[in-house]
């Protein structure tokens, strides 16, 4: 277990002590067995997770994996059927209003009102904090430059794109200044330039010193953003670290990719499965697993095998995903 | 933390707001189908029908029809207006659009959601019936300034429709459940609660269904402080029906919105 940096010795011994009862003061989420049903359907099935002040943690996952479950429970909306759980060191069941105050949501599916415009989103989201007036619209209009919406403010939402609504609804999170965002797949289903511009603003939050809990089953995502991660698979926790450790421990460090003719690959895996720590067998291409990839290369082609194409990469994420989730579909 | 109690709480002060930033964008026509709408009825039905029946003389209360009918017609208005108040806009809100999820991210509770909405229908209610009571004074078929008091009875009609479709709406899976409570429910109301003819014209086994509706009540209260011929016990049972339906409706709304909320 390492502790996070910005603990005192003090607060070390105190979560030491608290370890088993509660979280510890930096720690803004702490969960213990948390679980949420739905009838038969166990959505999340029993989890540990603590993020701590300051980082950025992502629930990895393929769809059905429980992120969204996890998500709603920790933004306190959602009550957990089993399990401990404690949100900026408060109980959700006793204390809801109190933490959804300090929080901002994103959630998957924007839930902006159609009918107002962006600026008016802004104003009525603020006075469900309990915010005076004249502070939202301080706040809405640096808000709105934040999210380069400015030129928008006074338009309807309806006709906005996918991206603006998705930037309107960051900006819309942020009205009471939260101390922890919780982003639930923020670029799905958004252009390359719009999911740039997106983490360009998560960045410049983490930066502020906002704290980030995001979803995402996009790997690159995962990889510009998160410090820490969890990757989920049926309601479970399948390996958690950055992703620089999760691909040091479930992946090698390199991915040697040969295709050989249609129906030929399956052929060749037996006698090349000692040159990789593991071997992969797609219907297209042979993955091999090692830490050298050119030295692999290079011992294929020794062995008298001409693979029509031959791709060294280092290995990423996705690598690490889908060795933990499997190929097969979800849905 | 000690903060002394406000008269209403934040939260449904902010979702009142909110219904009424909404309303903004279209008031316009509802002020224009709140004065067409009693005019037109009140010409048709209280002026043209009322010739007929005043002239047949069967209606026994010693009034004109049009001044028989108006108070009957502002009560089920009330009705009317609460009830589109609480169907679409409570499904579009909980199941199209998803604001209301939006709402509860925030220290906004159920119950501030349903006090909210309950505040902009009792909006909605009082200045509709104000200016349906201004048509009413036009046509002459309002008695100053006793008939003043047959607003609050319209309004707390309405608010009696307005909790327990507020319910409904949160209940039902899509919009297939308004027409069915449309057709079932608010049509034969509107018809034979005592809105157009007193109850006791119908016949005799439909009687006590018709008495047992709450637009019969509604229109019962609103009809007896509008001709000043008010039967106090009566009215003790309208008014403790029509309460005790708001309360219903309140419970049975804060449940059914947590359901589909809170899960």
């Amino acid at each position: 277990m390492i502790e996070p940096a910005s603990l005192t010795q003090d607060a070390a011994v105190d979560n030491r002590d608290a370890f088993e009862v509660g979280p510890g003061v930096e720690e803004l989420v702490w969960a213990r067995g948390l679980r949420k049903t739905f009838g038969d359907f166990t959505a999340v099935d029993g989890i540990d997770i603590s993020v701590r002040r300051g980082e950025a943690f992502g629930f990895l996952g393929p769809n059905g994996a429980g992120k969204s479950s996890t998500m709603r429970m920790i933004g306190a909306v959602s009550p957990a059927t089993e399990g401990r759980l404690r949100i900026l060191g408060r109980d959700p069941v006793t204390d809801g209003p109190a933490i959804r105050a300090r929080l901002g949501v994103v959630p998957q599916t924007d839930n902006l009102d159609q009918e107002l415009t962006v600026r008016e989103n802004l104003l009525i989201y603020g006075r469900y904090f309990g915010i005076p007036r004249a502070q939202i619209r301080a706040r809405a209009a640096e808000l709105l430059d934040f999210v380069q919406l400015t030129e928008r403010a006074d338009d309807l939402v309806e006709p906005l794109s996918g991206g603006m609504k998705r930037r309107l609804t960051i900006a819309r999170s942020l009205i009471n200044e939260p101390e922890m965002l919780l982003l639930d797949e923020p670029t799905t289903g958004l252009d390359p330039q719009a999911r740039h511009a997106l983490w360009d603003r998560l960045f410049r939050l983490k930066q502020r010193g906002v704290t980030l809990v995001l979803t995402t089953h996009y790997m690159d995502e995962a990889e510009q953003l998160c410090d820490r991660l969890v990757v989920m698979d049926k309601g479970r926790i399948a390996a958690e670290g950055s992703p620089a450790e999760l691909i040091g421990t479930y992946s090698t460090r390199e991915v040697l990719e040969l295709r050989f003719p249609a129906g030929e690959n399956e052929a060749h895996a037996g006698g090349l499965a000692d040159l990789a720590d593991r071997i992969e067998v797609l219907p297209d291409r042979l993955l091999l697993y090692t830490d050298d990839g050119d030295a692999a290369a290079t011992a294929v082609v020794e062995r008298g095998l001409h693979p029509a194409s031959v791709l060294v990469r280092r290995s990423s994420l996705e690598d690490v995903f889908l060795r933990l989730t499997g190929r097969s579909l979800v849905d | 933390m000690a903060a002394p109690a406000p008269a209403l709480p934040r939260g449904s002060q902010a979702v009142f707001e909110g219904k009424m930033l909404n309303y903004k964008g279209n008031w316009k026509g509802s002020v224009v189908s709140s004065v067409l709408e009693p005019v037109l009825f009140l010409a048709a039905m209280g002026i043209s029908l009322g010739t007929l029946v005043d002239q047949g003389g069967r209606l026994n209360q010693g009034v004109d029809y049009l001044v028989f009918l108006a108070p009957g017609l502002l009560a089920a208005t009330a009705m009317q207006t609460a009830t589109f108040e609480s169907t679409y806009p409570i499904m579009g809100a909980l199941k199209w659009h998803k604001t209301f999820e939006g709402i509860l991210s925030t220290p906004v509770k159920v119950r501030d959601l349903v006090t909210g909405h309950l505040l902009f229908i009792l909006f909605r209610l009082v200045t509709t019936l104000a200016v349906f009571l201004a048509v009413m004074g036009a046509f002459g078929a309002l008695e100053l300034p006793l008939g003043l008091l047959a607003l609050p009875a319209a309004v707390l009609t309405g608010l009696a429709f307005a909790a327990p479709v507020a319910a409904f709406a949160a209940w039902v899976q899509n919009d297939a459940g308004f027409a069915a409570l449309l057709r079932f429910g608010i049509v034969p109301m509107f018809l034979f609660s005592g809105t157009f003819f007193p109850v006791d014209q119908l016949p005799g086994v439909l009687q006590p269904v018709a008495y047992a509706t709450p637009l019969w009540h509604g229109v019962s209260l609103t009809r007896g402080l509008a001709l000043g011929d008010l039967d106090g016990s009566v009215a003790l049972i309208n008014v403790t029906c029509l309460v005790a339906l708001v309360g219903l409706g309140v419970w049975l709304a804060r449940r059914q919105f947590a359901q589909r909320l809170v899960i």
